[in-house]
Protein backbone atom coordinates (compact mmCIF):
# COMPACT_ATOMS: atom_id res chain seq x y z
CA UNK A 1 0.00 0.00 0.00
CA UNK A 2 2.82 2.30 0.88
CA UNK A 3 3.96 4.94 -1.60
CA UNK A 4 7.56 5.89 -2.92
CA UNK A 5 9.55 8.71 -1.85
CA UNK A 6 7.66 10.90 0.59
CA UNK A 7 7.81 14.82 -0.36
CA UNK A 8 8.94 17.20 2.13
CA UNK A 9 6.07 19.09 2.50
CA UNK A 10 3.16 16.13 2.59
CA UNK A 11 2.53 16.60 6.22
CA UNK A 12 1.68 20.66 5.69
CA UNK A 13 -0.72 20.46 3.00
CA UNK A 14 -3.68 22.31 4.38
CA UNK A 15 -6.89 23.39 2.15
CA UNK A 16 -5.18 27.37 3.00
CA UNK A 17 -1.43 27.28 4.24
CA UNK A 18 -0.62 28.80 7.48
CA UNK A 19 1.68 31.83 5.86
CA UNK A 20 -1.45 32.28 3.00
CA UNK A 21 -4.39 32.47 6.24
CA UNK A 22 -1.82 34.66 8.39
CA UNK A 23 -1.39 37.16 5.43
CA UNK A 24 -5.02 37.12 4.88
CA UNK A 25 -5.51 37.94 8.94
CA UNK A 26 -3.00 40.47 7.75
CA UNK A 27 -5.04 41.99 5.00
CA UNK A 28 -7.75 42.33 7.31
CA UNK A 29 -6.33 43.95 10.05
CA UNK A 30 -4.87 46.57 7.47
CA UNK A 31 -8.78 47.08 5.98
CA UNK A 32 -9.61 47.28 9.97
CA UNK A 33 -7.00 49.83 10.06
CA UNK A 34 -8.09 51.67 6.86
CA UNK A 35 -11.76 52.00 7.57
CA UNK A 36 -11.32 52.82 10.83
CA UNK A 37 -9.26 56.03 10.26
CA UNK A 38 -12.00 56.84 7.45
CA UNK A 39 -14.00 57.04 10.09
CA UNK A 40 -12.44 59.17 12.74
CA UNK A 41 -10.81 61.69 10.07
CA UNK A 42 -13.39 61.67 7.21
CA UNK A 43 -14.81 65.27 7.32
CA UNK A 44 -13.48 66.10 9.87
CA UNK A 45 -14.26 70.07 10.94
CA UNK A 46 -15.21 72.06 13.74
CA UNK A 47 -14.08 71.79 17.39
CA UNK A 48 -11.88 69.01 16.24
CA UNK A 49 -10.92 67.57 19.95
CA UNK A 50 -14.55 67.21 20.85
CA UNK A 51 -15.73 65.69 17.60
CA UNK A 52 -12.38 63.12 17.56
CA UNK A 53 -13.47 62.06 21.32
CA UNK A 54 -16.88 61.47 20.53
CA UNK A 55 -16.27 59.57 17.56
CA UNK A 56 -13.23 57.53 19.03
CA UNK A 57 -16.23 56.15 21.51
CA UNK A 58 -18.44 55.42 18.71
CA UNK A 59 -15.92 53.70 16.69
CA UNK A 60 -14.16 51.66 20.01
CA UNK A 61 -18.08 50.78 21.09
CA UNK A 62 -18.34 49.34 17.48
CA UNK A 63 -15.03 47.07 17.39
CA UNK A 64 -15.83 45.76 20.72
CA UNK A 65 -19.45 44.87 19.45
CA UNK A 66 -18.12 43.38 16.36
CA UNK A 67 -15.36 41.65 17.73
CA UNK A 68 -17.07 39.98 20.20
CA UNK A 69 -19.88 38.99 17.94
CA UNK A 70 -17.80 37.83 15.62
CA UNK A 71 -15.10 35.69 17.73
CA UNK A 72 -18.41 34.22 20.10
CA UNK A 73 -20.13 32.77 16.87
CA UNK A 74 -17.25 31.36 15.79
CA UNK A 75 -16.18 29.70 19.14
CA UNK A 76 -20.14 28.78 18.95
CA UNK A 77 -19.85 27.04 16.13
CA UNK A 78 -16.99 25.04 16.35
CA UNK A 79 -18.14 23.62 20.21
CA UNK A 80 -22.35 23.21 19.39
CA UNK A 81 -20.73 21.30 15.38
CA UNK A 82 -22.97 23.66 13.36
CA UNK A 83 -22.42 26.45 11.11
CA UNK A 84 -25.41 27.76 10.76
CA UNK A 85 -26.54 28.70 14.54
CA UNK A 86 -25.74 31.62 16.47
CA UNK A 87 -25.70 32.42 20.19
CA UNK A 88 -27.93 35.21 19.60
CA UNK A 89 -30.40 32.04 19.07
CA UNK A 90 -30.31 30.72 22.90
CA UNK A 91 -33.03 33.41 23.91
CA UNK A 92 -30.48 36.30 24.73
CA UNK A 93 -31.60 38.93 22.63
CA UNK A 94 -35.32 38.07 24.03
CA UNK A 95 -34.15 38.67 27.66
CA UNK A 96 -32.44 41.52 26.83
CA UNK A 97 -35.94 43.10 25.15
CA UNK A 98 -38.00 41.16 28.12
CA UNK A 99 -35.59 43.09 30.38
CA UNK A 100 -36.29 46.65 29.22
CA UNK A 101 -39.83 46.43 28.42
CA UNK A 102 -40.26 44.44 31.82
CA UNK A 103 -38.06 47.55 33.79
CA UNK A 104 -40.40 50.27 32.03
CA UNK A 105 -43.53 48.56 32.92
CA UNK A 106 -42.89 47.67 36.70
CA UNK A 107 -40.48 51.68 37.13
CA UNK A 108 -42.87 53.53 34.49
CA UNK A 109 -40.43 55.77 32.07
CA UNK A 110 -39.06 58.06 34.55
CA UNK A 111 -37.81 55.39 36.65
CA UNK A 112 -36.74 53.40 33.82
CA UNK A 113 -34.26 56.84 32.81
CA UNK A 114 -33.25 57.32 36.60
CA UNK A 115 -31.67 53.65 36.65
CA UNK A 116 -28.38 55.48 34.51
CA UNK A 117 -26.47 54.05 31.95
CA UNK A 118 -23.67 52.53 34.25
CA UNK A 119 -26.26 50.63 36.52
CA UNK A 120 -28.16 49.84 33.51
CA UNK A 121 -24.98 48.13 31.60
CA UNK A 122 -24.27 45.89 34.94
CA UNK A 123 -27.76 44.91 35.22
CA UNK A 124 -28.27 43.44 32.35
CA UNK A 125 -25.07 42.04 31.66
CA UNK A 126 -25.40 40.44 34.96
CA UNK A 127 -29.02 39.19 34.21
CA UNK A 128 -27.96 37.53 31.25
CA UNK A 129 -24.86 36.28 31.97
CA UNK A 130 -26.92 34.60 34.98
CA UNK A 131 -30.10 33.43 33.14
CA UNK A 132 -27.46 31.46 30.53
CA UNK A 133 -25.50 30.34 33.22
CA UNK A 134 -28.51 28.33 35.37
CA UNK A 135 -29.64 27.39 32.05
CA UNK A 136 -25.89 25.61 31.66
CA UNK A 137 -25.52 24.35 35.20
CA UNK A 138 -29.47 22.87 34.72
CA UNK A 139 -28.65 21.30 31.03
CA UNK A 140 -25.01 20.49 31.25
CA UNK A 141 -24.73 18.47 34.63
CA UNK A 142 -24.55 15.59 33.45
CA UNK A 143 -21.96 16.26 30.80
CA UNK A 144 -22.09 18.02 27.07
CA UNK A 145 -23.48 14.97 25.53
CA UNK A 146 -26.15 16.93 23.89
CA UNK A 147 -25.53 20.81 23.23
CA UNK A 148 -28.23 20.74 21.26
CA UNK A 149 -30.67 20.30 24.30
CA UNK A 150 -28.90 23.89 25.73
CA UNK A 151 -29.28 25.50 22.51
CA UNK A 152 -33.41 24.06 22.18
CA UNK A 153 -34.36 25.56 25.67
CA UNK A 154 -32.48 29.22 24.98
CA UNK A 155 -35.14 28.87 21.54
CA UNK A 156 -38.00 27.94 24.20
CA UNK A 157 -36.96 30.54 26.69
CA UNK A 158 -36.60 33.11 23.88
CA UNK A 159 -40.28 32.04 22.60
CA UNK A 160 -41.57 32.82 26.35
CA UNK A 161 -40.59 35.93 26.61
CA UNK A 162 -41.15 36.90 23.49
CA UNK A 163 -44.97 36.15 24.09
CA UNK A 164 -44.32 37.66 27.74
CA UNK A 165 -43.38 40.59 26.10
CA UNK A 166 -45.71 41.32 23.73
CA UNK A 167 -48.15 41.35 26.86
CA UNK A 168 -46.26 43.72 28.85
CA UNK A 169 -46.00 45.53 25.72
CA UNK A 170 -49.64 46.13 25.34
CA UNK A 171 -50.45 47.08 29.17
CA UNK A 172 -47.78 50.12 29.01
CA UNK A 173 -48.92 53.72 28.55
CA UNK A 174 -48.53 54.54 24.81
CA UNK A 175 -46.04 57.35 25.21
CA UNK A 176 -44.35 54.59 27.78
CA UNK A 177 -43.94 51.99 24.74
CA UNK A 178 -42.20 54.69 22.76
CA UNK A 179 -39.18 54.48 25.18
CA UNK A 180 -39.23 50.72 24.92
CA UNK A 181 -38.98 50.41 21.32
CA UNK A 182 -35.67 53.17 21.32
CA UNK A 183 -34.34 50.76 24.33
CA UNK A 184 -34.43 47.59 22.41
CA UNK A 185 -33.57 48.30 18.72
CA UNK A 186 -29.43 48.36 18.82
CA UNK A 187 -27.63 51.69 18.85
CA UNK A 188 -24.51 52.86 19.20
CA UNK A 189 -25.11 56.14 19.48
CA UNK A 190 -25.90 56.53 22.87
CA UNK A 191 -22.95 54.09 24.37
CA UNK A 192 -21.24 55.27 27.95
CA UNK A 193 -17.39 55.50 28.14
CA UNK A 194 -17.52 53.63 31.47
CA UNK A 195 -19.72 50.22 30.28
CA UNK A 196 -17.47 50.74 27.16
CA UNK A 197 -14.02 50.68 29.11
CA UNK A 198 -16.12 47.61 31.15
CA UNK A 199 -17.10 46.12 27.93
CA UNK A 200 -13.02 46.44 26.57
CA UNK A 201 -11.59 44.74 29.62
CA UNK A 202 -13.96 41.60 29.26
CA UNK A 203 -13.59 41.17 25.49
CA UNK A 204 -10.03 41.66 25.88
CA UNK A 205 -9.27 38.87 28.67
CA UNK A 206 -12.62 36.58 26.73
CA UNK A 207 -10.15 36.90 23.46
CA UNK A 208 -6.98 35.94 25.34
CA UNK A 209 -8.51 33.18 26.85
CA UNK A 210 -10.20 32.19 23.97
CA UNK A 211 -7.08 32.67 21.87
CA UNK A 212 -5.68 30.01 24.43
CA UNK A 213 -7.78 27.60 24.13
CA UNK A 214 -7.35 27.66 20.17
CA UNK A 215 -5.35 24.28 19.68
CA UNK A 216 -7.82 22.38 21.97
CA UNK A 217 -10.73 24.10 19.80
CA UNK A 218 -9.29 22.58 16.48
CA UNK A 219 -9.46 18.99 17.71
CA UNK A 220 -12.81 20.13 19.09
CA UNK A 221 -13.70 20.70 15.32
CA UNK A 222 -13.32 16.83 14.44
CA UNK A 223 -16.53 16.41 16.56
CA UNK A 224 -17.06 15.27 20.21
CA UNK A 225 -16.32 11.27 19.39
CA UNK A 226 -12.99 11.86 17.47
CA UNK A 227 -11.90 14.75 19.38
CA UNK A 228 -12.30 12.52 22.85
CA UNK A 229 -10.43 9.31 21.14
CA UNK A 230 -7.57 11.77 20.23
CA UNK A 231 -7.16 13.02 24.08
CA UNK A 232 -9.69 15.49 24.63
CA UNK A 233 -11.61 16.71 27.73
CA UNK A 234 -14.72 17.60 25.29
CA UNK A 235 -17.29 17.92 27.91
CA UNK A 236 -14.83 20.31 29.84
CA UNK A 237 -13.74 22.35 26.67
CA UNK A 238 -17.37 22.83 26.08
CA UNK A 239 -18.40 23.77 29.08
CA UNK A 240 -15.08 26.70 28.92
CA UNK A 241 -15.97 28.06 25.66
CA UNK A 242 -20.26 28.09 26.15
CA UNK A 243 -18.65 30.72 29.02
CA UNK A 244 -16.69 32.97 27.11
CA UNK A 245 -19.10 32.96 24.38
CA UNK A 246 -21.91 34.16 26.87
CA UNK A 247 -20.02 36.26 28.10
CA UNK A 248 -18.27 38.14 25.01
CA UNK A 249 -22.55 37.86 23.65
CA UNK A 250 -23.53 39.48 27.34
CA UNK A 251 -21.70 42.21 27.33
CA UNK A 252 -22.13 43.50 23.53
CA UNK A 253 -25.68 43.00 24.13
CA UNK A 254 -25.76 44.60 27.38
CA UNK A 255 -23.34 47.74 25.86
CA UNK A 256 -25.82 48.71 22.58
CA UNK A 257 -28.82 46.23 22.73
CA UNK A 258 -29.56 43.14 20.10
CA UNK A 259 -27.77 42.06 16.97
CA UNK A 260 -28.81 38.89 15.79
CA UNK A 261 -27.20 38.04 13.13
CA UNK A 262 -24.24 40.03 13.01
CA UNK A 263 -22.11 37.04 14.53
CA UNK A 264 -23.05 34.94 11.28
CA UNK A 265 -22.49 37.35 8.93
CA UNK A 266 -19.17 37.48 10.67
CA UNK A 267 -18.43 34.04 11.05
CA UNK A 268 -19.73 32.86 7.81
CA UNK A 269 -17.63 35.91 6.24
CA UNK A 270 -14.07 34.97 8.31
CA UNK A 271 -14.73 30.96 7.22
CA UNK A 272 -15.14 32.16 3.21
CA UNK A 273 -12.33 34.57 3.25
CA UNK A 274 -9.43 32.18 5.84
CA UNK A 275 -10.91 28.47 4.87
CA UNK A 276 -8.76 27.47 8.01
CA UNK A 277 -9.51 24.90 10.58
CA UNK A 278 -7.21 26.80 13.05
CA UNK A 279 -8.82 28.77 15.66
CA UNK A 280 -5.50 30.29 16.38
CA UNK A 281 -6.32 32.50 12.77
CA UNK A 282 -9.71 31.84 12.82
CA UNK A 283 -10.77 33.92 16.28
CA UNK A 284 -8.51 36.83 15.51
CA UNK A 285 -9.93 37.04 12.08
CA UNK A 286 -13.31 36.61 12.92
CA UNK A 287 -12.99 39.17 15.31
CA UNK A 288 -11.52 41.76 12.86
CA UNK A 289 -14.34 40.88 10.43
CA UNK A 290 -17.24 41.83 12.70
CA UNK A 291 -15.15 44.67 13.82
CA UNK A 292 -15.05 45.70 9.71
CA UNK A 293 -18.10 45.13 9.29
CA UNK A 294 -19.72 47.63 11.93
CA UNK A 295 -16.61 50.27 10.85
CA UNK A 296 -17.02 50.11 7.27
CA UNK A 297 -20.53 49.99 7.60
CA UNK A 298 -20.99 52.81 9.95
CA UNK A 299 -18.22 55.11 7.72
CA UNK A 300 -20.33 53.99 4.98
CA UNK A 301 -23.94 54.99 6.14
CA UNK A 302 -22.79 58.37 8.45
CA UNK A 303 -19.87 59.86 6.62
CA UNK A 304 -20.52 58.91 3.19
CA UNK A 305 -24.38 58.65 2.98
CA UNK A 306 -25.63 61.01 6.04
CA UNK A 307 -27.17 58.55 7.82
CA UNK A 308 -27.55 58.08 11.56
CA UNK A 309 -29.36 54.35 12.61
CA UNK A 310 -29.47 52.40 9.09
CA UNK A 311 -26.67 50.34 9.72
CA UNK A 312 -28.07 47.96 12.44
CA UNK A 313 -30.95 47.49 10.40
CA UNK A 314 -28.84 46.82 7.29
CA UNK A 315 -26.55 44.17 9.35
CA UNK A 316 -29.40 42.74 10.29
CA UNK A 317 -31.10 42.05 6.82
CA UNK A 318 -27.45 41.23 5.17
CA UNK A 319 -26.91 39.15 8.46
CA UNK A 320 -30.65 37.43 7.42
CA UNK A 321 -29.91 36.37 3.58
CA UNK A 322 -26.27 34.97 4.57
CA UNK A 323 -28.58 32.14 7.10
CA UNK A 324 -31.08 32.06 4.49
CA UNK A 325 -28.25 31.49 1.84
CA UNK A 326 -26.05 28.84 4.61
CA UNK A 327 -29.41 26.90 4.91
CA UNK A 328 -30.10 26.99 0.94
CA UNK A 329 -26.77 25.83 0.28
CA UNK A 330 -26.40 23.06 2.93
CA UNK A 331 -29.98 21.52 1.18
CA UNK A 332 -28.01 21.71 -2.05
CA UNK A 333 -25.54 19.69 -0.43
CA UNK B 1 -2.69 -6.78 27.56
CA UNK B 2 -6.29 -5.54 27.88
CA UNK B 3 -7.96 -7.43 31.17
CA UNK B 4 -12.21 -6.64 31.01
CA UNK B 5 -12.85 -7.98 34.52
CA UNK B 6 -16.73 -7.93 35.50
CA UNK B 7 -17.50 -5.61 32.96
CA UNK B 8 -21.22 -4.19 32.65
CA UNK B 9 -22.00 -1.44 30.35
CA UNK B 10 -25.79 0.09 29.72
CA UNK B 11 -27.07 2.89 27.68
CA UNK B 12 -29.83 4.41 30.10
CA UNK B 13 -31.58 1.40 31.59
CA UNK B 14 -30.63 -0.76 28.96
CA UNK B 15 -28.21 -3.29 29.26
CA UNK B 16 -25.62 -3.59 25.83
CA UNK B 17 -22.68 -5.40 27.70
CA UNK B 18 -23.16 -8.21 30.80
CA UNK B 19 -20.34 -9.36 33.00
CA UNK B 20 -17.58 -9.39 30.38
CA UNK B 21 -14.27 -10.41 30.89
CA UNK B 22 -11.82 -11.04 28.23
CA UNK B 23 -8.02 -10.97 28.08
CA UNK B 24 -6.55 -8.96 24.53
CA UNK B 25 -3.07 -10.74 24.92
CA UNK B 26 -0.27 -7.72 23.44
CA UNK B 27 0.76 -8.15 19.87
CA UNK B 28 -0.88 -9.84 16.90
CA UNK B 29 -4.65 -8.99 15.75
CA UNK B 30 -7.43 -9.90 17.89
CA UNK B 31 -10.98 -9.66 15.93
CA UNK B 32 -14.36 -8.93 17.83
CA UNK B 33 -16.88 -10.77 15.93
CA UNK B 34 -21.08 -10.87 16.86
CA UNK B 35 -24.19 -9.80 14.92
CA UNK B 36 -25.72 -6.63 14.87
CA UNK B 37 -26.26 -4.98 18.30
CA UNK B 38 -24.31 -7.44 20.13
CA UNK B 39 -22.19 -5.09 21.60
CA UNK B 40 -18.67 -5.19 19.77
CA UNK B 41 -18.54 -1.28 19.43
CA UNK B 42 -19.67 -0.47 22.89
CA UNK B 43 -16.81 -3.21 23.98
CA UNK B 44 -14.12 -1.55 21.66
CA UNK B 45 -14.77 1.98 23.68
CA UNK B 46 -14.95 0.70 26.83
CA UNK B 47 -11.18 -0.68 26.13
CA UNK B 48 -10.29 2.55 24.75
CA UNK B 49 -11.26 4.24 28.08
CA UNK B 50 -14.19 6.29 26.61
CA UNK B 51 -17.27 4.06 27.89
CA UNK B 52 -16.63 4.08 31.60
CA UNK B 53 -18.56 0.96 32.41
CA UNK B 54 -21.32 0.77 34.78
CA UNK B 55 -19.40 -2.18 36.75
CA UNK B 56 -16.43 -4.05 36.49
CA UNK B 57 -12.87 -2.66 35.44
CA UNK B 58 -10.27 -2.19 32.55
CA UNK B 59 -6.92 -2.21 32.61
CA UNK B 60 -4.73 -1.82 29.80
CA UNK B 61 -0.95 -2.91 30.21
CA UNK B 62 -2.36 -2.78 33.96
CA UNK B 63 -3.36 0.94 34.05
CA UNK B 64 -6.81 1.85 34.08
CA UNK B 65 -7.79 3.86 31.58
CA UNK B 66 -10.14 6.25 33.31
CA UNK B 67 -7.23 7.10 35.92
CA UNK B 68 -5.27 8.68 33.34
CA UNK B 69 -5.20 11.96 31.57
CA UNK B 70 -6.71 12.30 28.54
CA UNK B 71 -4.22 12.64 26.15
CA UNK B 72 -1.87 10.30 27.89
CA UNK B 73 -4.33 7.46 27.20
CA UNK B 74 -4.44 8.86 23.71
CA UNK B 75 -0.99 7.89 23.45
CA UNK B 76 -1.52 4.32 24.76
CA UNK B 77 -4.75 3.75 23.06
CA UNK B 78 -5.32 4.90 19.36
CA UNK B 79 -9.39 4.40 18.23
CA UNK B 80 -10.43 4.34 15.01
CA UNK B 81 -13.86 5.35 15.37
CA UNK B 82 -17.16 4.46 12.65
CA UNK B 83 -18.20 6.43 10.68
CA UNK B 84 -17.27 9.78 12.08
CA UNK B 85 -18.92 13.08 11.32
CA UNK B 86 -17.01 15.63 10.70
CA UNK B 87 -17.98 19.37 9.77
CA UNK B 88 -14.86 21.31 9.89
CA UNK B 89 -13.34 21.79 6.75
CA UNK B 90 -9.97 20.03 6.51
CA UNK B 91 -7.63 18.60 4.06
CA UNK B 92 -6.67 15.12 4.18
CA UNK B 93 -3.05 15.88 5.43
CA UNK B 94 -4.82 18.16 8.41
CA UNK B 95 -6.81 15.01 9.47
CA UNK B 96 -3.83 12.80 9.49
CA UNK B 97 -1.98 15.77 11.09
CA UNK B 98 -4.74 15.45 14.07
CA UNK B 99 -3.09 11.93 14.94
CA UNK B 100 -0.38 13.85 16.78
CA UNK B 101 -2.49 15.74 18.94
CA UNK B 102 -1.79 13.63 21.77
CA UNK B 103 1.48 14.44 21.36
CA UNK B 104 2.41 17.81 21.22
CA UNK B 105 -0.88 19.23 22.35
CA UNK B 106 -0.96 22.01 19.65
CA UNK B 107 3.08 22.57 19.27
CA UNK B 108 4.16 20.27 16.23
CA UNK B 109 7.60 19.18 15.81
CA UNK B 110 9.83 18.37 12.73
CA UNK B 111 9.37 14.71 14.38
CA UNK B 112 5.42 14.97 14.01
CA UNK B 113 5.53 15.82 10.31
CA UNK B 114 7.90 13.25 9.31
CA UNK B 115 5.51 11.09 11.03
CA UNK B 116 2.24 12.18 9.08
CA UNK B 117 3.90 12.49 5.53
CA UNK B 118 5.04 8.41 6.73
CA UNK B 119 1.45 8.03 7.66
CA UNK B 120 0.06 9.79 4.39
CA UNK B 121 2.59 7.36 2.07
CA UNK B 122 2.13 4.61 3.84
CA UNK B 123 -1.60 4.38 2.96
CA UNK B 124 -1.69 6.14 -0.81
CA UNK B 125 -2.64 9.45 0.41
CA UNK B 126 -0.18 11.43 -1.08
CA UNK B 127 -1.84 12.47 -4.09
CA UNK B 128 -4.91 13.70 -1.96
CA UNK B 129 -2.53 15.24 0.83
CA UNK B 130 -4.05 18.98 0.24
CA UNK B 131 -7.43 17.53 -1.02
CA UNK B 132 -10.61 18.59 1.22
CA UNK B 133 -12.10 15.52 2.89
CA UNK B 134 -15.65 16.95 1.41
CA UNK B 135 -14.28 15.99 -2.05
CA UNK B 136 -13.17 12.35 -1.03
CA UNK B 137 -14.93 9.24 -1.51
CA UNK B 138 -15.96 7.06 1.39
CA UNK B 139 -12.61 4.76 1.06
CA UNK B 140 -10.77 7.22 0.47
CA UNK B 141 -11.93 9.13 3.91
CA UNK B 142 -11.62 5.67 5.62
CA UNK B 143 -8.34 5.60 4.06
CA UNK B 144 -7.66 8.98 5.70
CA UNK B 145 -9.17 8.48 9.28
CA UNK B 146 -7.15 5.27 9.15
CA UNK B 147 -4.06 6.93 8.45
CA UNK B 148 -4.98 9.41 10.93
CA UNK B 149 -5.03 6.90 14.25
CA UNK B 150 -1.55 5.19 12.98
CA UNK B 151 -0.15 8.49 13.40
CA UNK B 152 -0.85 8.66 16.74
CA UNK B 153 1.89 5.89 17.33
CA UNK B 154 -0.17 3.88 20.09
CA UNK B 155 1.00 0.47 21.18
CA UNK B 156 -2.56 -0.55 20.95
CA UNK B 157 -4.81 0.15 17.96
CA UNK B 158 -8.44 -0.26 18.62
CA UNK B 159 -10.03 -0.13 14.75
CA UNK B 160 -14.18 -0.23 14.65
CA UNK B 161 -15.29 -1.47 11.51
CA UNK B 162 -11.75 -0.25 9.49
CA UNK B 163 -12.35 -1.99 6.34
CA UNK B 164 -15.74 -0.15 5.58
CA UNK B 165 -16.36 1.31 2.40
CA UNK B 166 -12.65 0.06 1.38
CA UNK B 167 -12.24 -1.88 -2.02
CA UNK B 168 -10.99 -4.95 -1.88
CA UNK B 169 -7.28 -4.41 -2.67
CA UNK B 170 -7.16 -1.46 -0.16
CA UNK B 171 -9.19 -3.83 2.48
CA UNK B 172 -6.27 -6.65 1.82
CA UNK B 173 -3.60 -4.13 2.00
CA UNK B 174 -4.89 -2.55 5.41
CA UNK B 175 -4.79 -5.60 6.94
CA UNK B 176 -1.73 -6.69 5.86
CA UNK B 177 -0.33 -3.33 6.92
CA UNK B 178 -2.00 -4.42 10.20
CA UNK B 179 -0.59 -7.87 9.92
CA UNK B 180 2.98 -6.85 9.93
CA UNK B 181 2.81 -4.22 12.40
CA UNK B 182 1.40 -6.71 14.83
CA UNK B 183 4.48 -9.14 14.26
CA UNK B 184 7.05 -9.03 16.71
CA UNK B 185 9.64 -6.77 15.58
CA UNK B 186 13.25 -7.80 14.60
CA UNK B 187 15.22 -6.37 18.11
CA UNK B 188 12.26 -8.63 19.51
CA UNK B 189 10.05 -5.87 20.71
CA UNK B 190 6.62 -7.10 20.67
CA UNK B 191 4.70 -5.20 17.63
CA UNK B 192 1.91 -2.87 17.96
CA UNK B 193 -1.31 -4.56 19.31
CA UNK B 194 -4.44 -4.87 16.89
CA UNK B 195 -8.31 -4.91 18.37
CA UNK B 196 -10.48 -4.45 15.31
CA UNK B 197 -14.66 -4.68 14.89
CA UNK B 198 -14.93 -6.93 11.31
CA UNK B 199 -18.40 -8.16 9.85
CA UNK B 200 -15.79 -10.07 7.49
CA UNK B 201 -15.66 -13.41 9.09
CA UNK B 202 -13.20 -14.48 6.16
CA UNK B 203 -10.72 -11.34 6.78
CA UNK B 204 -10.87 -12.36 10.55
CA UNK B 205 -10.51 -15.86 9.37
CA UNK B 206 -7.36 -14.85 7.14
CA UNK B 207 -5.58 -12.44 9.24
CA UNK B 208 -6.68 -12.51 13.39
CA UNK B 209 -4.51 -14.38 15.88
CA UNK B 210 -7.54 -14.42 17.96
CA UNK B 211 -10.66 -14.12 18.30
CA UNK B 212 -13.28 -13.02 20.56
CA UNK B 213 -17.51 -13.64 19.54
CA UNK B 214 -19.94 -12.01 21.20
CA UNK B 215 -23.78 -12.46 21.43
CA UNK B 216 -26.24 -10.32 23.30
CA UNK B 217 -23.86 -8.59 25.09
CA UNK B 218 -22.10 -11.41 26.69
CA UNK B 219 -18.52 -13.07 25.16
CA UNK B 220 -19.89 -16.47 23.68
CA UNK B 221 -16.22 -17.58 23.08
CA UNK B 222 -12.85 -16.35 23.00
CA UNK B 223 -9.25 -17.59 22.23
CA UNK B 224 -7.23 -18.36 19.08
CA UNK B 225 -8.75 -17.95 15.41
CA UNK B 226 -9.37 -21.87 14.98
CA UNK B 227 -10.74 -22.42 18.14
CA UNK B 228 -13.56 -19.72 17.75
CA UNK B 229 -14.12 -19.71 13.98
CA UNK B 230 -16.06 -23.53 14.31
CA UNK B 231 -19.27 -23.95 12.47
CA UNK B 232 -21.25 -24.65 15.66
CA UNK B 233 -19.29 -21.11 17.21
CA UNK B 234 -20.28 -19.18 14.38
CA UNK B 235 -24.17 -20.84 13.98
CA UNK B 236 -24.54 -19.92 18.00
CA UNK B 237 -23.08 -16.13 17.48
CA UNK B 238 -25.01 -15.16 13.80
CA UNK B 239 -28.22 -17.62 14.01
CA UNK B 240 -26.72 -19.17 10.40
CA UNK B 241 -25.11 -22.15 9.49
CA UNK B 242 -21.97 -21.73 8.21
CA UNK B 243 -18.99 -24.56 6.72
CA UNK B 244 -15.44 -23.53 7.35
CA UNK B 245 -13.13 -25.04 5.23
CA UNK B 246 -9.08 -24.73 5.76
CA UNK B 247 -6.94 -22.80 3.00
CA UNK B 248 -3.57 -22.33 2.81
CA UNK B 249 -3.68 -23.51 6.95
CA UNK B 250 -6.19 -20.74 7.48
CA UNK B 251 -10.17 -21.60 8.19
CA UNK B 252 -12.30 -20.02 5.17
CA UNK B 253 -15.49 -19.36 6.31
CA UNK B 254 -18.52 -20.50 3.88
CA UNK B 255 -22.01 -19.13 4.97
CA UNK B 256 -24.98 -21.48 3.82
Amino acid sequence: MAERGVPADLATRSLLPRALATRRCLWLALALGLASAGFLLWQLQGPVGIILGLRLSKLAALVVVGSAAGAATLIFQTVIGNQLLTPNLMGLDALYVFLQTGLVFVLGGVGYAAIGPGWSFVMNAGVLLGVVLGIFRVFLRGGVRDVTRVVLSGVVLGLLLRGMTELMGRLIDPSEFSIVQQAVVASFGRVDRAELMVAAVALILALGLAWRMAPALDVAGLGRPVARGLGLDHDRLVQRALMLVVVLVAVATALVGPLMFLGLLASSLTRFLVPTHRHALLIPAAAMTGALILVAGQFVFERLMGQQSALEVVVEFFGGLVFLALVLRRRRA
Amino acid sequence: MIELANLSYQAGETPILQDVSVAVPRGGITALIGANGAGKSTLLHCMAGLNRPATGAVAIDGADPFAMADRARARLVALLQQSPSIVARLSVADLVGFGRWPHHGGREAAEDRAIVAEALAAFELGGLAGRSLETLSGGQRQRALVAMVWAQSAPWLLLDEPLNALDPRHAHDLMARLHGLSRPEPEGAVGRSVVLVVHDINAAARWADHVVALRDGRVHAAGPCDEVLTPDCLHEVFGLRFDVIRHEGRPVVIPG
